[in-house]
């Protein structure tokens, strides 16, 4: 089994901590998906003198391994900093890297992404990149000191699904060996269970459980949804056969032909 | 010594001190400031009485505690004004319209000429909205300064300290030093002049990341609204912040590009983990706290609460026994 960094999730359900309608709602969440990670914001939250440690102290209390990220950040100093402020305040070499180029859609900007990688790495970070599907990418993140890839599934929020499926298949199949996170765009359960069922190692979400009408329910849901799949992944499925073209008439023949 | 003295004369504590008098139950009313100003959240608050639209987000006690306190605001200070309220969005989220109105109630769907009908600045600007006819709104400010007037009346001051036997805490964020479970949610806002746009009731605009709401002050002044950040600090307002309200504003009317920018407030909002408003008692002394984002709207049932419970005993509903055993 693939680790993250060495450590082997309980549950491949990587949860985000933002959106909720409250802390008790978010902890809820939590507690009935088993959720395996817990992913939190820093950047805006920091204020001038650390201001969200409230909220943070309720993080850390889930139990679980936080990953914080750098949300929020557009460029490699910004995310740098960041990434220094959350290994203080969590106490974890973890880092979810984002960097934004694109402030509507959230789609990173894989050149700082690369760069910001590179200085954490070799500052001791263990570093997520959350980035795109671009396999040329995904190799320079490897060689900047990446252990893990997070390739979106569609734009962050959007709830699209994966998007482009092929490309997500080509990088599990090029990456045998690097543990992998469909992050970002996820909006149902089947999405998350897809995305398992093509090899990945987790699955990252945050707003589809967030801003669902019982965000607690759709958690326990989404936990179903990537147990489900990484145990079809694990049992190797049957390949599907396309009955609805047969080469002869098959009246007259014996089935089996 | 008095029997009762309520500490805090924000938004908890006038309408604490307003429920109290109109019942005739003597107390002192303490505060380190003598009249409501900027020292208090509830100064920077929007003034919106929307307890349906909070639905969509906030657990059912906020809308039913809430959509009682709009008699309640009337009743004690006439500045209520019932105009409904209208949520709309922009076409690439038209969708997050069908998502607010799958998880609220109270409202009618209304299409362009509806829309246009309602608010005519708006005409032409938006395909479909919600309207929430029995919602309401009022100028906080004046509120605020109306019930304070109203107990200066009744030889009611507030005062920089007094002693009691029963202490009723109404101190928001302040009474973090007792109640560990207290938090602030960082609120940022603006106070605009814009003549050239009128609207005459509160306007929602969602988006799925940078909700905004618009409240009427009057006279083209416009309270524009509110960041919800994970922080507990009180001052200090980003560029990012103001930019993502800003261009919401200019999104929902162009014509605000050209509003001339009067305040920017930026508060601390007093949360328990919930969300959800507490009365607490310890010994001698009944908190009443946690009214998050709902200050307006929850403030009166939280004063009614501690009064039935001071009168009759009766058990407040969201009493918070359990706590002293945490």
């Amino acid at each position: 089994m693939r680790s993250f960094y060495g450590t082997t999730l309980a549950n491949p359900l990587m949860l985000g901590t933002a959106q909720y309608p409250s802390p008790a709602i978010l902890a809820e969440a939590f507690r009935r998906s088993g959720a395996g990670v817990a992913t939190v914001s820093l950047r805006r939250e920091s204020g001038a003198d650390r201001a969200g440690q409230d909220f943070w102290a309720m993080i850390a209390d889930l139990g679980v391994p936080v990953l914080p990220n750098t949300a929020g950040c557009h460029s490699v100093k910004e995310a740098v900093t960041t990434a220094h402020m959350a290994r203080e305040v969590f106490d974890t070499p973890w880092i979810k890297l984002e960097v934004i180029g694109h402030t509507d859609t959230l789609q990173p900007d894989v050149f700082a992404l690369v760069e910001a990688a590179r200085v954490l790495s070799e500052d001791g970070f263990q570093v997520f990149p959350y980035t795109t599907e671009d396999l040329v990418v995904a190799e320079k993140l490897l060689h900047a000191g990446c252990e893990v890839l997070m390739p979106w599934g569609a734009p962050i929020g959007s709830g699209l699904g994966l998007a482009n499926e092929y490309a997500l298949r080509s990088m599990r199949a090029h990456f045998p060996d690097v543990p992998l996170v469909v992050d970002a765009g996820i909006g149902l359960p089947s999405h998350a269970a897809r995305a398992m069922e093509l090899g990945f190692d987790a699955v990252l979400l945050n707003t589809a459980v967030a801003k669902a009408g019982d965000p607690a329910m759709m958690a326990e849901a989404f936990s179903r949804a990537v147990l489900a799949g990484q145990a079809a992944y694990a049992a190797d499925p049957i390949e599907p056969r396309d009955m609805a073209a047969p080469s002869t008439p098959v009246i007259g023949k014996a089935f089996l032909e | 010594m008095a029997e009762l003295r309520i500490l805090g004369a924000g938004i908890a504590g006038l309408c604490m001190a307003t429920e109290l008098a109109a019942r005739g139950i003597d107390f002192a009313l303490v505060d380190k400031e003598p009249a409501p100003g900027p020292h208090a959240c509830s100064w920077w608050a929007g003034g919106m009485l929307a307890p349906w639209c909070e639905g969509e987000s906030a657990e059912e006690p906020v809308v039913r505690l809430g959509a009682q306190s709009i008699g309640w605001w009337q009743q004690h200070t006439g500045l209520v004004q019932a105009q409904g309220s209208l949520v709309v969005a922009l076409g690439r989220d038209l969708k997050e319209l069908d998502r607010f109105a799958r998880r609220t109630e109270n409202f009618e769907r209304l299409d362009a000429a509806q829309i246009d009908a309602l608010e005519p600045d708006l005409a032409g600007r938006f395909r479909a909205a919600l309207f929430f006819p029995e919602e309401a709104h009022l100028s906080p400010r004046a509120a605020l300064e109306t019930l304070s007037g109203n107990l200066a009346a009744k030889g009611i001051a507030v005062q920089p300290q007094a002693e009691a036997a029963t202490t009723i805490d109404c101190r928001g964020l302040s009474a973090r030093d007792a109640l560990a479970d207290l938090r602030g949610v960082k609120g940022e806002m603006l106070i605009l002049r814009c003549p050239d746009v009128q609207l005459s009731r509160p306007v929602r605009l969602l988006h799925p990341r940078i909700p905004l709401y618009i409240v009427p002050r009057g006279d083209g002044v416009y309270m524009l609204g509110a960041t919800m950040i994970e922080a507990g600090e009180r001052s200090r307002i980003t560029a990012r912040s103001l930019l993502e309200m800003l261009s919401a504003a200019y999104a929902l009317h162009p014509a605000f590009g050209e509003a001339e920018v009067l305040e920017i407030g930026v508060d601390a909002r007093p949360a328990f983990p919930d969300n959800l408003p507490r009365i607490r008692r310890r010994g001698d002394t009944i908190y009443a706290n946690g009214l998050y984002r709902h200050g307006f709207l929850l403030a009166p049932a939280l004063a009614r609460m501690v009064a039935d419970m001071l009168e009759t005993g009766a058990r407040p509903e969201v009493m918070d026994e359990d706590y002293a055993q945490r």
